[in-house]
């Protein structure tokens, strides 16, 4: 089993799938705290890593854990963490630092219930702010979530070459109920798969960070003696911490180089929602009852569209505005007190009415009979 | 070594920012003088990792060198990435009292359990500096600091005492006035292969000094080389003694398997066993 690619069809837990796909994505670094319900994807690495000339490590924290992971990037290893709602509120910080020195890496969070310890080994999907304003100051996420244990394994080796192309961490969103379920998942030829690595310098390069494109990303122990740090730097990576101008440059880069690329990096499922009754707009688990539900929604006469968000960071926000456009009402089913409902408000902004479908606790789903069930409640109210 | 030493060699042309009198100067000095004797002649093979506090200012950016500027007391952890991939590079770290043995002493205990191939030069200014002379966790006791108007009230924290007991290969304290053994300490230090923490007690006479009632930098320089106690001779006092003393010296000296040796052990035997099944 040394293999880095085990192609072939499988029945294979979400968090093994991610795992797997980690390997087929060039990750040869890991390093990770227990948590659940994100510890399969450490405890798999461990066993894999070393198989295939990379290194799994169990560090004392959640935050040491990131900390490692840069520091790796920084050698030019591919590399990433995995953990769930507490441990990514720790990994805050060095989220911010891997911002701010552009630093590639895959931050995976398996979505439990919160705040704080909450309901350890149940579902939620209560992070999705935390994920695109998590840690201080300006800048620009990117967030995949999937919903399938096949997504588990491609979203996996998308969050790494976005990280690769942009410099930048990327959270893989999962949740509970993909991570730890167990489906048929295949997994293609190494030629079938793209893998996208970071833009080197030339010998002659000097300017390493704060581009108006990605800048080059050189590797510590190669000569280039750049110095790497969190304070605002110039394109050198010098310290300037008093000058407006090189501040207000290095920001707009950093959010620049995710929201004028945001075309690029959305993506999204939708079905045909052009003159639909109901528009929905879910993502992980929660759209898994979706599918189900619009077929119960026809048989009440009631056609519905759908717009499954794989990326939540950047927002498809064209998208969510064109079903808006094409239905009377948009219904936002969560496994939260309502985060990605705000999200289409604002996107929508008044054209239809935006109604919010919460459920949490005790790792419960949303059924497509509740969700039917408001479906029907909202079409008596708009029409 | 035939050339004569000078530091600028390893250093960027710029001006250095620490206070008249800091202790991180005399450092500076001292470890580039370690690497030219130990016949470095550039820092192409050192890879430096500091967080937030003067200290952490030592290499950044003005080392010749790579060098990662952490957030606070995080400069460990990342160095243990850089160190796990690139063994063969001497992996650094500078860090001041409360960026190693405050917000970041839990890592410092696991890397030195781990016995992880990096050194950690921990400048003790017993002081946070940078943030204008708040307690810290190696103030002694009864000292005025912005947060403890009245005096510090905390016992602090033996640090040396802290790293021995939890691992590492190499364990030293010296004051900036120990010119000769400091240097020889970090000579030791970057040559040993495994966990080598040096502590530097440093004078800060803008944040400390000037509360602590210390009329000049030289007054201080007195008071650590008059106070100071080598570790053989502390052993003989008796605890009421050493009160206010700084124990002096080599606290660990040790040959043990490193991290880096056990790990890469590890994967050779997991990918074996991979071929055979």
């Amino acid at each position: 089993m040394t293999r880095k690619v085990i192609s072939g069809t499988h029945f294979w837990q979400g968090n093994k799938a991610c795992a797997e796909a980690a390997i087929v994505s060039g990750c040869r670094f890991f390093a990770g705290y227990p948590i659940t319900p994100a510890t399969e994807i450490g405890e798999h690495l461990a066993y894999r890593l070393p198989q295939v000339d990379g290194i799994a490590v169990q560090m004392e924290d959640e935050i040491a854990s990131l900390g490692a992971v840069i520091g790796a990037s920084w050698t030019g290893a591919k590399a990433m963490t995995a953990t769930s709602g507490p441990g990514f509120s720790l990994m805050q910080e060095l989220i911010g630092y891997a911002f701010m020195t552009e630093t590639p890496c895959v931050v995976v969070d398996v979505q439990r219930t919160g705040p704080s310890t909450g309901q350890a080994t149940k579902c939620g999907q209560g992070d999705v702010m935390q994920a695109r304003w998590g840690t201080h100051g300006d800048y620009a996420s990117i967030a995949l979530s999937p919903n399938s244990v096949q997504e588990m394994f491609d979203l996996t080796i998308r969050a790494f070459n976005l990280a690769e192309t942009y410099r930048t961490p990327v959270v893989l969103l999962a949740d509970e109920l993909i991570a730890h379920m167990r489906e048929q998942i295949i997994s293609p030829q190494s030629d079938q798969i793209t893998v996208t690595n970071r833009k080197k310098p030339k010998p002659t390069d000097k300017a390493f960070f704060n581009g108006d494109d990605v800048a080059p990303m050189p590797s510590v122990g190669e000569g280039y003696n750049v110095p790497i740090t969190g304070s605002t730097h110039n394109e050198y990576g010098y310290r300037f911490t008093a000058d407006r101008a090189v501040h207000r440059q290095l920001v707009e880069n950093l959010v620049g180089k995710v929201r004028n690329n945001s075309e690029k990096i959305v993506d999204y499922e939708t079905n045909d929602f052009n003159d639909c009754d109901v528009g929905i707009v879910s993502f992980g688990c929660t759209s898994r009852a979706v599918y189900e539900t619009v077929d119960l929604a026809k048989k009440k006469d009631i056609t519905v569209g759908f717009v499954r968000l794989k990326t939540i960071w950047p927002f498809p926000e064209e998208t969510v505005r064109n079903i808006a456009k094409n239905t009377k009402v948009i219904i936002v089913p969560e496994l939260n007190m309502r985060e990605v409902f705000y999200e289409v408000e604002r996107v929508v902004h008044g054209y239809v009415p935006v109604i919010p479908l919460n459920k949490i606790g005790g790792g419960e789903m949303i059924t497509p009979e509740e969700l039917l069930a408001k479906i029907v409640e909202s079409v008596k109210k708009v029409d | 070594m035939t050339e004569t030493f000078t530091s600028r060699k390893y250093l960027r042309d710029m001006s250095l920012p620490f206070c008249v009198g800091c202790g991180c100067i005399t450092l500076i000095n001292h470890f580039l003088r370690a690497v030219h004797e130990l016949e470095y002649e550039d820092l192409s093979k050192f890879v430096f990792c500091s967080g937030i506090g003067c200290a952490g200012w030592i290499p950044s950016p003005y080392f010749k060198a790579d060098s990662i500027h952490t957030p606070h007391g995080r400069s460990i952890p990342v160095a243990t990435g850089v160190k796990l991939l690139r063994p063969d590079l001497n992996v650094v770290v500078f860090g001041g009292d409360g960026d190693i043995a405050g917000i970041g002493v839990g890592h410092l205990v696991h890397a030195a359990r781990r016995n992880l191939g990096i050194m950690v030069v921990m400048v003790n200014n017993m002081i946070y500096g940078m943030t204008g002379g708040q307690v810290a966790p190696t103030t002694p006791i009864g000292i005025k600091t912005t947060t403890t108007p009245y005096g510090s009230f905390e016992q602090p924290l033996d640090v040396i005492r802290l790293v021995a007991a939890a691992g590492a290969s190499y364990v030293a304290r010296w004051t900036t006035a120990h010119d000769e053994q400091l240097k020889e300490a970090l000579k030791k230090a970057i040559a040993i292969k495994g966990f080598a923490f040096v502590e530097v007690v440093s004078p800060c006479p803008t944040a400390l000094g000037r509360r602590a009632g210390f009329k000049d930098v030289a007054e201080m320089f007195r008071w650590f080389r008059d106070n100071s106690v080598l570790l053989e001779e502390a052993e003989k006092m008796a605890v009421e003694e050493l009160a206010s003393k700084i124990v002096v010296g080599e606290y660990v000296d040790r040959k043990i398997p490193t991290f880096t040796e056990t790990l890469f052990e590890t994967i050779r035997e997991a990918k074996k066993s991979a071929k055979k099944n």
